[in-house]
């Protein structure tokens, strides 16, 4: 028995090396709505077909995936809070920031919650004035901060209304919440639509602010560094920048959603690596 | 010192403080609830027979394991808005998560008590006829004489009620200020790359299950030495 788990230890040892030599595995932090658009899932068959390598992703808040790579916990970064890609760059946890896509931010609501515009700045302000119900991520994501900051550009503190509700949640859980408890809520277009369309039980919610330019939001991909952690697959990330980044695979990332939506979830904006 | 004032700011930037009240209140009420349930089913199904008792049986014995993110789902079911106990809001708010809690302690309560009383009462209350008491008196003999068992079983669903984080997350939701508990809490500073100040959220949780023990291991304590008299 003993010999037994010697030889058995032994050749987990040997192997170790080698499966170090060919790590096929590409280690991702993304954001949830990359996860809940279905996104990543659809691209990682594809990935693996061109390049070789399986893509295996934690799906978390920005935060708690920059946090990852700061920590050398993965290989590649595909996120989007742009000031703080930046900051994990120039403190070197990352090598370098392309933009691969954007998606936008709308504003949703139960009916008669608020007329449609296309101005973020007033809806707010309106939900603000008029008390509505509102549930807010509060969970230091990209669709959090960015909520924040748009508060923030019309001197508002939003916990100053009774009616206002942090759910520390995702953006699927939050639109849910939102759904029940006939809030508005401010959530990426992509997450948005799949509920909308997919879930068990579809969200009575609907758009009530798009299209202002204050609601873009961009992603971003960047290789953690491999100089300050050595451990981690470059090679890897750096076959997923240059595939993401092809024209091929944005074209993909464009048509992602179209049959099923009748709109695309993405849209690919990425100068050539 | 800055240090420490900013490691309380962050949790209470979180609403860790209101979630221990949350916790506390949930924990009490569903144990509470459950406890009257748990006790008297576990007492009944040992002593009375009918058809169908050992199916009952493997039943409760089945969901003493149930996962509580089941349970947490099916509470959301039953009472979202256009679920059949919609009408009664009581999605993300706390007597939500009491009726999931209720329902995950329950069944372990029934079954921990099921399992002394099936051992013990049948010779106590041999014993009690023999001393020509009466079904009343019967009755409470067994009561006080599986005391600290019963203890066990409360402090174990207790202990099951302020750990669980799969119900509350989604019945209660997590809302700051309301529905968030410090499983929740601990859950949602993880999903932010905090771990410091979760795990010291997690140090409270240990440390108020440690104080509970302690009470009732003094109250038994209490108890033997006044029955010695």
């Amino acid at each position: 028995m003993k010999k037994l788990l010697l030889s058995l230890a032994m050749a987990v040892l040997c192997a170790m090396p080698a499966m170090a030599a060919e790590n096929t595995v590409l280690k991702m932090a993304t954001t949830t709505s990359t996860a809940d658009t279905g996104l990543l899932d659809y691209l990682t068959p594809l990935f693996k077909a061109d390049t070789g390598y399986d893509l295996e992703y934690v799906s978390v808040g920005t935060g708690a995936a920059i946090k990852h790579g700061e920590n050398g916990d993965v290989d590649i970064l595909l996120v989007h809070a742009k000031k703080s890609e930046e900051k994990f760059v120039a403190d070197g946890f990352g090598v370098e920031r392309f933009e691969v896509m954007y998606n936008d931010f709308i504003v949703v609501g139960p009916k008669d919650y608020l007329p449609y515009s296309q101005d973020v700045k007033a809806t707010l302000k309106q939900v603000f004035d008029k008390k509505l119900n509102w549930v807010c991520r509060g969970d230091d994501s990209g669709t959090d901060k960015k909520e924040k900051g748009i508060w923030k550009s019309i001197n508002i503190n939003p916990a100053e209304n009774p009616n206002y509700k942090e759910s520390g949640s995702g953006m699927g859980a939050s639109l849910s919440m939102a759904d029940e408890l006939r809030a508005g809520i401010l959530s990426d277009r992509g997450t948005f639509l799949k509920m909308k369309n997919d879930a068990t039980v579809k969200l009575d919610l609907d758009i009530i602010c798009e299209k202002a330019p204050d609601l873009l939001n961009q992603y971003g991909v960047i290789a953690v560094n491999p100089a300050k952690y050595p451990h981690v697959n470059n090679k890897a990330a750096n076959a997923f920048i240059e595939w993401i980044t092809s024209d091929k695979i944005q074209k993909v990332i464009a048509d992602f959603g179209v049959d099923k939506y009748g709109q695309g979830l993405f849209v690919p904006n990425a100068k050539k690596k | 010192m800055e240090m420490v004032f900013e490691f309380f700011e962050l949790l209470s930037g979180v609403g860790a403080f209101h979630a221990i009240y949350v916790t506390l209140l949930m924990g009490f009420v569903s144990t509470f609830i459950a406890t009257c349930f748990g006790i008297t089913f576990g007492l009944l199904l040992e002593k009375y027979h009918f058809p169908f008792k050992n199916a009952v049986l493997r039943v409760n014995k089945t969901l003493m394991g149930v996962p509580p993110v089941v349970i947490g789902l099916v509470v959301y079911m039953l009472v979202m808005r256009r679920g059949p106990l919609g009408a009664f809001g009581l999605l993300f708010t706390i007597p939500g998560m009491i009726i999931a809690q209720v329902l995950i302690i329950t069944p372990i309560i029934t079954g921990m008590v099921h399992t002394v009383a099936q051992k013990q009462a049948p010779q106590m209350r041999a014993f009690a006829k023999s001393m020509g008491a009466n079904e009343k008196q019967t009755f409470w003999l067994v009561i006080r004489e599986l005391r600290s068992e019963m203890y066990f079983a409360v402090i174990t669903g207790f202990g099951r009620s302020i750990s669980e984080v799969g119900s509350v997350m989604l019945v209660g939701g997590n809302i700051k200020g309301a529905t968030r508990t410090m499983t929740t809490s601990i859950s949602l500073l993880k999903s932010q790359g905090i771990f410091t100040e979760g795990i010291f959220l997690g140090v409270i949780l240990l440390l108020i299950s440690f104080i509970l023990q302690l009470l009732v291991e003094y109250f038994r304590k209490e108890e033997t030495f006044n029955e010695n008299f």
